[in-house]
């Protein structure tokens, strides 16, 4: 068994928008070892984004009541104080987009961006250290002419080149969860598969533990080795990739798989 | 009926009540109430002078008191309230036909007609919209019906620009694009299509714009060049009553609470729908 | 030939450039090449590629969105319809569903419809699109992505065109949401034997419908024939890296 390095457990979220309360999950498990990938998949409110980002300790504090514990390093992220959850974040838990679009700030430069974590999390650093590092990692994403990217901004670059600015920013502190909130639906099929491929790369090469987000299950059958499918706020299916597609027991499940395209050639 | 009063008063996106909309509701209510009332019954003729009791405070006689001629000042804000209401109205309903037409074109076509609208637009803006009306006045001369021709085109330059920007937006939609794609025409698409969709943007610009109008208005009796007497709108009354500020303030207390009253209606009334479509 | 509902020839678009900081200059700028094909009766073309390729463009300009291209298009009937890829923009939220559907018969220029018959009409497409006569009094807001996109249909088939053009419908959607809407447009495809173009950048999705496929990019055709045939031997390198990308040559 390797070392389990996030535990969730018992993870509910509900919201107090309306009147009446609304629970958006339910009873959430997750287990995640280091070096793994695992998938979650569902519909459009089925609760996957909701999950990831009670994780990555981004839901806002009011307006949410969550229960159930989510154990990393020792500590329960849900309880904990706000300056130990900083830490973290960032620095140990990544998160990266949907939208390469908006999630780069239009008027600072793709070198400020990414070293942004650095500067935060690791203050000893000097500058030149920093953008060192920057370029280095800018490099590591596929990003051809590191140091010229550096200075451009992010209106300069293809939806493929921001979201590989977005993972060289969530991965330059080494952390050991990237948690990818379906990372390439807004992208080309051609450039979906670098990505995903640049994913793979990170996680063998740094050993970092990733947690894919997608609605799309070829795709996640082909990055993860464990997938937990969800529909409706409920995990309704969780197990290996390839037992789960291959012979799912749960009949949301066998839908979902139904509705992907066949090609019979 | 519960429903409908339903959807008024309560927010859409959680049912709570909405104070802002009540509120606006019940003094707008009341200010129409007594402008209507007045047009069936007055307690004194608002013209008729009694020099036995000049400048009277608050009494069950005359509830406002009555003014240096003698005349009743509750019937005479009845009759300003209408004056004044008449003015905010006609000025509105024609800066929204004008400014909706000049906005709709320039914003659906675009091109030549755009740049020489707007830039004309923009050189009206560059005048505080009182100034214009003052403009306007001096080529119209005084009077209820050519204050509200002059206050009518100052106040064209700002909805033209919000219905122009609102035509931008929803120009390019998709739902245009097929409505083209139908073979519906140009006009129908500009008026039947789109219009439509400026609602919740032009419903509180509009209530905003009677506030405006009243105060406009109030502004120019003033300076005495709005409505004439002895037909006064509240704004040239209150203008009439400084001078006895404090020998009988009743008088033009009475007078400035009213038009207080109904600018804060129309305030009300604007933020409650604002707030509603925000939720 | 008889049969062609449509026909393009050497087809070559353009867009204009506006630059300049004051002074604005009009530079025309080539977007589609040389685009050559004919759409049979009851035939699906798929029409598949990345973004930026040119396939919206190309249905743009064959409904006369896009004026500035020369080449020819010929069409045998008049005013092909369209089906927009985001359900939530291509609906006009002021209006309800029954509105919206009798909209393109109120316009239409080659007969009146009265009342009645512009109900019953409504009535008889919202039953073909699967939809309740209840949607009528609806407005768009008030209904899920997938039975806006079949109201889109609907008000598509109103006036029962013989060409309809979907450009990315099923993009915006879940995946089993896309699943009966695919099954929705191959039912309609078979009972009103109407002419489909059919746009995607998902080749999954493409393959379902079509019988034959155009691979685009950079606003040029890279390949274009059979659905099988294509899929089981591409030739040009790019449809096999497409290929490859959607999983369809390896995985499941």
């Amino acid at each position: 068994m390797a070392d389990i390095i996030l535990d969730v457990s018992d993870l509910n979220i509900e919201f107090h928008d309306h009147d009446k309360p609304e629970t958006v999950v339910f009873d959430f498990d997750l287990t995640l070892e280091k070096g793994e990938i695992v998938g979650i998949v569902g519909e459009s409110g089925s609760g996957k984004s909701m999950s990831a980002l009670a994780i990555a300790g981004l839901l806002k504090r009011h307006a949410l009541t969550k229960t159930g514990r989510i154990m990393f390093d020792g500590h329960d992220l849900l309880t904990c104080d706000r300056d130990t959850l900083r830490s973290y974040q960032g620095d140990e838990i990544a998160i990266i987009f949907q939208e390469p679009m908006t999630s780069l700030n239009p008027v600072k430069k793709i070198g400020w961006q990414v070293e942004e974590c650095l500067r935060i999390h690791h203050k000893d650093m000097s500058k030149q250290e920093r953008k060192e590092k920057a370029v280095n990692m800018l490099d590591s994403v596929g990003i051809h002419e590191p140091e010229k990217v550096y200075n451009m901004y992010p209106h300069e670059l293809s939806g493929g080149m921001r979201q590989r600015v977005m993972i060289a920013a969530a991965m330059i502190a080494d952390p050991q969860i990237l948690i990818a909130d379906e990372p390439t639906t807004a992208l080309d099929v051609t450039v979906q598969e670098q990505i995903v491929e640049l994913l793979r790369k990170l996680n063998r090469e740094k050993q970092t533990s990733i947690i894919f987000i997608s609605h799309d299950l070829s795709l996640v059958s082909r990055l993860c080795q464990r997938v937990l499918v969800m529909n409706k706020g409920y995990v309704v299916e969780t197990g290996k990739t390839e037992d789960v597609f291959k012979r799912p027991r749960e009949e949301y499940t066998k839908r979902l798989i139904a509705a992907i395209p066949k090609i019979d050639i | 009926m519960k429903k409908f009063f339903d959807n008024i008063f309560r927010y859409k996106s959680n049912k709570k009540i909405n104070g802002y909309m009540v509120a606006g509701s019940i003094i707008t209510g009341l200010i129409i109430l007594m402008v209507i009332v007045g047009l069936f019954y007055m307690p004194y003729d608002p013209t008729k002078m009694d020099s036995s009791c000049k400048l009277q405070g608050i009494s069950l006689k005359h509830i406002m008191g009555t003014d240096n001629m003698g005349r009743d000042v509750f019937s005479r804000v009845m009759y300003g309230s209408r004056v004044t209401l008449l003015i905010a109205i006609g000025t509105v309903t024609m800066g929204v036909v004008i400014g909706s037409i000049i906005g709709a074109f320039t914003g659906y076509y675009g091109g030549m007609l755009d740049e020489v609208l707007m830039r004309i637009i923009d050189a009206l803006f560059a005048f505080p919209s009182i100034l214009l009306a003052l403009v306007f006045v001096s080529l119209f001369g005084t009077g209820t019906y050519q204050v509200i021709i002059s206050l009518g085109i100052a106040f064209v330059p700002s909805f033209a620009r919000i219905v122009r920007s609102e035509v931008l937006r929803c120009r390019n939609m998709d739902y245009i694009e097929s409505a083209r794609l139908q073979g519906v025409p140009d006009l129908r698409i500009i008026f039947v299509h789109i219009i439509p969709n400026t609602k919740d943007t032009m419903i509180p610009s509009i209530l905003i714009g009677f506030n405006n109008a009243v105060l406009a208005e109030a502004g120019l009796s003033y300076l005495g060049i709005g409505s004439q007497p002895p037909y006064a709108s509240l704004g040239k009354m209150l203008s009439d009553a400084q001078s006895y500020m404090f020998t009988t303030p009743s008088y033009v207390l009475s007078i400035g609470m009213t038009i207080v009253l109904m600018i804060l209606g129309f305030a009300f009334l604007g933020e409650g729908l604002g707030k509603d479509k925000r939720g | 030939m008889e049969d062609q509902v449509l026909s393009v020839k050497k087809l070559n678009v353009f867009y204009k450039n506006r630059d300049g900081k004051f002074i604005k200059k009009q530079t025309r700028k080539q977007v589609l090449f040389d685009i050559s094909f004919d759409l049979k009766e009851g035939e699906v073309l798929g029409i598949a590629g990345e973004s930026g390729c040119g396939k919206s463009t190309l249905v743009k300009t064959i409904v006369g969105i896009n004026k500035d291209y020369d080449g020819e298009i010929i069409q045998k009937y008049p005013d092909p319809q369209m089906v927009f890829q985001d359900p939530y923009g291509s609906l006009n939220p002021a209006k309800t569903v029954g509105w919206l559907l009798k909209e393109p018969l109120r316009v239409d220029k080659n007969r009146k419809w009265t009342e009645e018959e512009m109900n019953e009409r409504a009535k008889t497409i919202l039953d073909s699109v699967e939809l309740p006569e209840n949607m009528m009094e609806r407005y768009p807001s008030q209904l899920s992505g997938g039975q806006r996109q079949r109201v889109c249909i609907a008000v598509a088939l109103m006036r029962n065109p013989k060409i309809l053009i979907c450009d990315e419908p099923v993009s915006a959607l879940d995946v089993t949401i896309q699943a009966q809407i695919m099954n929705l447009l191959r039912n309609l495809h078979d009972k009103l034997n109407i002419s489909i173009i059919f746009i995607s950048h998902d080749l999954r999705v493409v393959y379902q419908i079509s019988d034959n496929v155009m691979i685009m990019k950079n606003g040029r055709i890279q390949e274009y024939g059979e659905t099988k045939e294509l899929y089981r031997h591409p030739k040009a390198e790019y449809t096999k890296q497409l290929l490859k990308a959607a999983g369809i040559r390896g995985s499941i």
